[in-house]
């Protein structure tokens, strides 16, 4: 690991006003920086901040950035509420990992590409402008949808798939004390012609919480396929909350993992779904419509498919109709 | 950079590289060669220490990071002649061949029990809401993240139900 300065930060503003990389679990920063793939030369230690809370506001929910995942998970209101995150939460990562990575950090942390991990090979993401090996190498974790000629990197956050589900936004404090909320969509970028820059935070811009609007309607899942029965990254993941009053599905938002540079949703998805009876030919319409522009790698060919059924099982499930 | 931990009950000053990791400030700084370093990265598990009573991977955090924190190791769960109930059940059912992950995989037990008496639920409950059984799949899925290469799985799970209640299993902690 190269060295760096020690940073504890013991307000907000001085995390703000400090120049570094924010540590908070450091599961993922730490592991990268062993490896020599971050190599940040000051850290700023943010975990004494006071943002451990989760706060009930008008139909609302706000999570401090510092609330660690299995906090969130079991938290009673967002099992109640929220199972699609808590039911996200707690299909990622291990016991140990979910005790120390945070809310802010799992939306940060970095693509597991094996591309990405090895500094012997070239990656567009690590070091822009070396090319990627992924597209015509092991890419069986990587993307089918918004990728670009440069990178084919997937987010590996389940609960960030949850978040986009529940139209959550990030709250982002700037160094002048502004503060902005983005959703999902509006804070990670594609990968494009610039795949090394992920999010639009700005440097000495700190996350400090998700906000969760009220609960959708109707009913939440969250499904994820993986090489093994635990402790693994999504190969592909879906998260849903559906609702059907009087035999039509009224209300619809899907959000899936394992598929694209960030937690993939499609508007059009959901317009197939909104005002029909639920069928498994309704259910097939939503899946050509998510997979309209869906490209395999060849080791990843497989998630097209695999795609459309995990979709029609969560659909199945949701409104009570067989596939 | 000079620190003090507080490592199984004990106030320990030391002087270390901020690059220094939990793991290695408890072994090469502390002499608490208890817990292990398999993969170093947070995939194995072999590392796992109680920090306020929650498991974590001691890998993955520096030692910097944890000043004023409670340090649970092996060595603090119990000794030679005064086992805990959970290593005294890993010697009665066998739960290791080599017994390198053994270590991490009763203090991770430690911690796992005590999550579960909370309340908390797993991947595999199936109703969020509800409180869980203390069942094999339960284990499994909540001991997902320490790794046995020996495969001694069926004796670490075994031991686990054994010695749970005796590890305070269904005792809700009163307050964080």
């Amino acid at each position: 690991m190269r060295p760096f300065d020690y940073v504890r930060a013991e307000t907000t503003s001085d995390a703000l006003r400090a120049d570094g990389r924010i540590i908070a679990g450091g599961t993922n920063l730490l592991d990268l920086m062993k490896l020599e793939v971050e190599t940040p030369e000051r850290l700023i230690d943010v975990t004494r901040l006071d943002l451990r809370e989760i706060e009930a506001q008008e139909n609302s929910l706000r999570i401090g950035a510092l609330v660690p995942n299995s906090d969130l998970a079991a938290d009673e209101r967002v099992r109640r509420d929220y199972p699609v995150l808590s039911r996200a939460l707690l299909a990622g990562a291990s016991g140990q990992l979910r005790n120390k990575a945070t809310t802010g950090g799992n939306l940060m942390q970095r693509t597991r590409c094996p591309y990405f991990y090895d500094t012997a090979q070239p990656c567009n993401k690590r070091e822009p402008g070396t090319g990627c090996q992924a597209r015509e190498g092991f890419n069986r974790i990587l993307a089918i949808l918004g990728t670009s000629d440069k990178c084919i990197a997937t987010h590996p956050s389940d609960m960030a798939v949850a978040m986009r589900v529940l139209d959550a936004r990030i709250e982002i404090e700037s160094p002048s004390g502004e503060t902005r909320l983005l959703t999902l969509d509006e804070f990670y970028l594609l990968p494009g012609d610039t795949p090394e820059r992920e999010t639009v935070l700005e440097p000495g811009e700190l996350i400090t919480a998700v906000h969760l609007p009220e609960p959708p309607k109707g009913r939440q899942a969250y499904r994820k396929v993986r090489d093994r029965a635990s402790y693994a990254f999504a190969l592909v993941s879906v998260g849903a909350a559906v609702n059907v009053e009087g035999g039509k599905i009224t209300d619809a938002a899907l959000a899936f993992g394992g598929l694209g540079p960030r937690p993939w949703r499609d508007a059009g998805v959901e317009e197939v779904l909104i005002g029909e009876t639920p069928s498994a030919a309704v259910f097939d319409k939503a899946a050509d419509v998510l997979l309209r522009d869906a490209r395999g790698f060849g080791a990843n060919d497989f998630k097209i498919p695999l795609t459309r059924r995990v979709l029609k099982a969560v659909l199945s499930e949701l409104t009570g109709v067989a596939q | 950079m000079k620190i003090t931990l507080s490592v199984n009950g004990e106030g320990r000053s030391l002087d270390v590289d901020p690059r220094t990791s939990l793991l290695d400030a408890l072994r090469d700084h502390l002499d608490l060669t208890g817990s292990k370093k398999g993969c170093d990265h947070g995939q194995c598990g072999a590392c796992t220490a109680l920090v306020n009573g929650r498991r974590i991977n001691s890998c993955l955090t520096l030692a910097v990071m944890h000043e004023g924190d409670e340090i649970t190791t092996i060595e603090g769960l119990g000794e030679p002649g005064a086992l805990s109930p959970l290593q005294k059940a890993f010697v009665r059912h066998d739960g290791y061949q080599c017994g390198y992950c053994t270590p991490g995989q009763i203090v991770s037990a430690k911690g796992m029990i005590a999550e579960f008496s909370n309340g908390w639920p797993s991947h595999v409950s199936e109703d969020l809401e509800a409180v869980p059984d203390f069942s094999e799949a339960e284990i499994k899925e909540r001991m997902s993240g320490n790794l046995c290469r020996c495969s001694a799985y069926p004796g670490i799970c075994a031991a686990i139900r054994d010695a749970a209640p005796d590890e305070g299993l269904g005792e809700r902690e009163a307050a964080e």
